[in-house]
């Protein structure tokens, strides 16, 4: 609807040349009620599909791949800026103990999930921000620090940021890392897909490192299809279902598993449902202020009640 | 509209007075002002040292008492300002007016230490000021929507309150020290703000209560993005209307408990007619609420679960029977609202129903997907939350003692705006044309007696 309006308006301007003038103010008048309803209209849909990029980037992980070699974290480590150690402290499997969560000096870790049964092979899952397609912190954050890059990447602005962490409240995930220590100037710390890197025509440092090919980088609709033939060509190995597909209403990573996704919530694929916890949010706050009407029906409402409850009004 | 507006419009009308000035320390004074200086260190301390240092918040529990006590219940508490400004001046019941200043006072002072404890949530303070800032504005954020209605509503309430100040100090604006150059000027203002305010006061009533309104229920939709985390007893997409009928609920009670605690804490006889006439609405408010909230448990399929989920059933049941059946039928009958110690009582269990609500939604119901991550306040947290109540408490009782707030309290320079006679006050409605402040202070001095005029202006 608010793509023909536009053309709508080239084509009445043209027209109005051979009209009165009467006409033409009426025209405009038309035409500007038309436009201004339909930005109402459009600004009340909420960032979802509405202008993401048809060739925005992702990642596909396949777990069955994936040894849990933890080299990813030591090259997000790397390109991030962040301290690490040596590659050899990638060996010391002691870490999958316990479950690991991302952090403000390391935005992916990878956590092990044991599995069930005396043949389970244990399953490795690395986590970092999702980079949803209509992500949660975005639409929380009321100064727009966040912001969902039309070609993937969820980014933040430090220089914006006010320190409410009602992203991290927001995060489906639980991705969001948030510098409680910094006395004045804390920061949201996550995985920004590598932006820096991508942008010079490099793949994210995790990808790159990957020495089993567990992390694939490309077109979001490319990785899908790849998947879900992946799926197809091995009957049996994998789960059928793309982990990030649909979950939140759709994420830039992807996962791939031999182990049903139920299994795996505690390394960080947790059940949620198709739609983005956003969209719900959105649409009651939209509705609410539609036009800003109920406000200003409570103030008709409450002038009207002024007025014939006044004094005098009995008599 | 405009025209239909007194100009006496809420003015303090005495109708008994205090034996004598009241003390402001007291023993439980003192006590009070020792928990706000804990309160101030503790929060310097969060100043100079941060977050880290001060809480114990972390990436699974963003949010903790700041927000769940100081903000979300602190926002819900204030609600009697509102409320009480609805009855006496939207629907004109006159007779409710001795309990609109007190309730705005409160609200005034809530929502200021609403927007202090934000301020000392924000890990960047010091940028807060990008909120009011229209490029950053971001309209899909209900925080967007809840900052700029906080924000608005505070400046409403301060507008709302300046009549009192008006009345206390037109004509004996006395500033100390090298500062009473500007006695003058502040007179001036304030006496502008007088003739002025009465004509618009009806408009930032209703400005006053559309706002509160709008984010007394974003408050709500705060929460409602937590799907996942937050126990499906408390998520749902009904929340801001939740929160917007308990915030309804709780406004009287709230007046009602407070007045209870100032008269006493002031020595004066309390206003228990009054009190339990406007306690005849709170069945009303709260029955709305709790069918509200049955409703939307049962359409989402939650009260066959009322009793099996252990902890969180505990929470649930608590909120609605202390919180709102209990209140209900103590409020509901007439023998027991009669008695300022049932009316006591009964105020304060829906207080501590709504307050146990906020908490559930922001802090007990609010599960984490890390399972093992877990949060407990910190002293320093613990200290802040009640040292706002406390300073909250002081500068109530402060401006109780100096400004014409609380009805049966004198205040210390015994004729007020009240004995001015008319023909001052008629001048002074027009400061442009005919201003005489020399005459008007001479007028307002003390050798007036407060008696004989005192009927002009009341509103019967």
């Amino acid at each position: 609807m608010n793509a023909s309006q536009p053309q709508n308006a080239t084509h009445e301007t043209g027209a109005c040349r051979c009209a009165s003038r009467r006409e033409f103010v009426r025209r405009v008048a038309v035409l500007t009620a038309l436009t201004v309803g339909g930005v109402a209209l459009g600004s009340e849909r909420s960032g979802a599909s509405k202008r993401l990029n048809d060739d925005r980037m992702a990642v596909l992980v396949d777990l069955k791949r994936c040894v849990g070699c933890r080299r990813c974290e030591w090259a997000c480590a790397g390109a991030n800026g962040n301290s690490h150690g040596p590659i050899e402290e990638c060996d010391d499997q002691s870490v999958f103990s316990t479950r690991r969560n991302p952090s403000t000096d390391r935005f992916c870790v990878v956590n092990r999930s044991v599995g069930h049964g005396a043949d389970a092979k244990p399953v490795y899952a690395k986590m970092q921000c999702m980079h949803c397609e209509h992500p949660p912190c975005v639409s929380a954050c009321l100064v727009g620090a966040m912001r969902k890059d039309p070609s993937g990447p969820v980014t933040y602005d430090a220089s914006k940021c006010i320190g409410c962490r009602y992203c991290l409240v927001a995060c489906p995930f639980e991705r969001l890392t948030y510098e409680y220590n910094s006395r004045f100037t804390p920061r949201v710390r996550k995985c920004e897909f590598c932006r820096h890197r991508t942008q010079r025509g490099q793949v994210p440092a995790c990808v790159e490192v990957c020495p089993v090919e567990a992390l694939q980088y490309g077109r979001r609709d490319d990785l899908l299809k790849l998947a879900h033939r992946r799926i197809a060509d091995h009957a049996g190995e994998y789960v059928d279902h793309v982990y990030g597909e649909t979950e939140g209403g759709g994420t830039s990573w992807l996962y791939l598993s031999p182990r049903p996704f139920e299994e795996l919530a505690e390394v960080g694929l947790p059940a949620l449902s198709s739609h983005s916890p956003a969209e719900r949010s959105e649409h009651i706050q939209h509705t609410i202020f539609k036009w800003f009407a109920a406000p200003i029906g409570v103030a008709t409402l409450l002038a009207t009640l002024n007025w014939f409850t006044r004094k005098g009004s009995h008599s | 509209m405009s025209a239909a507006i007194p100009i006496t419009f809420f003015r303090y009308t005495p109708v008994t007075r205090a034996e004598s000035r009241p003390r402001y320390f007291t023993p439980g004074v003192w006590v009070v002002a020792a928990f706000a200086a804990i309160g101030a260190v503790a929060w310097i301390y969060r100043m100079l040292f941060g977050l880290g240092a001060a809480t114990n918040l972390n990436n699974a529990y963003p949010w903790g008492i700041w927000i769940g006590i100081d903000v979300a219940t602190g926002v819900a508490l204030a609600a009697g300002g509102f409320t009480t400004a609805f009855l006496a001046h939207i629907l004109h019941r006159e007779q409710y007016h001795p309990l609109v200043r007190p309730a705005l006072l409160t609200a005034m002072l809530g929502y200021t230490f609403v927007a202090l404890g934000v301020m000392t949530d924000l890990g960047r303070f010091w940028a807060m000021w990008h909120v009011m800032l229209p490029t950053m504005w971001q309209p899909n954020s209900v925080l967007f929507e809840v900052a700029i209605c906080v924000m608005c509503y505070l400046s409403v309430l301060y507008i709302e309150f300046l009549p009192a100040v008006c009345e206390r100090f037109v004509g004996r604006v006395n500033l100390p020290g090298p500062a009473r150059v500007l006695n003058r000027h502040v007179d001036r203002a304030l006496r502008f703000a007088d003739a002025t305010l009465g004509r618009f006061m009806t408009i930032f009533i209703i400005l006053g209560i559309m706002l509160s309104c709008m984010h007394q229920s974003s408050l709500g939709t705060l929460m409602v993005i937590t799907e996942g985390k937050l126990n499906a007893f408390w998520h749902t997409p009904a929340l801001p209307a939740l929160f917007l009928l308990s915030a309804f609920a709780v406004g009287y009670p709230m007046v009602i408990f407070e007045s209870i605690i100032a008269h006493r804490s002031f020595g004066l006889r309390g206003e228990s007619d009054l009190l339990s006439r406007l306690a005849r609405f709170i069945p009303f408010t709260l029955g709305v609420y709790f069918t509200a909230k049955i409703t939307d448990l049962a359409v989402r399929g939650q009260l066959p679960h009322l009793l099996d989920r252990g902890t969180y059933s505990r929470l649930l049941l608590s909120e609605l029977l202390v919180g709102v059946v209990f209140p209900f039928i103590i409020f509901a009958s007439r023998p027991l609202r009669s008695r300022t110690a049932w009316l006591f009582v009964g105020s304060a269990c829906v207080i501590a129903g709504v307050v146990l609500n906020r908490l559930n939604v922001f802090l007990f119901a609010y599960s984490p997907l890390d399972r093992s991550a877990v949060y407990s306040p910190s002293l320093s947290e613990v200290a802040v939350t009640i040292g706002a109540v406390a300073m909250t408490v002081l500068i109530y009782r402060g401006i109780a003692i100096n400004l014409p707030v609380i009805e049966q309290l004198e205040p210390p320079h015994a004729p007020h705006r009240a004995s001015v006679p008319r023909e001052v006050s008629v001048a002074i409605q027009n400061p442009v044309t005919s201003m005489p402040p020399t005459a008007h202070v001479e007028w307002c001095g003390p050798s007036v007696t407060a008696t004989a005029t005192t009927q002009t202006w009341s509103y019967t």
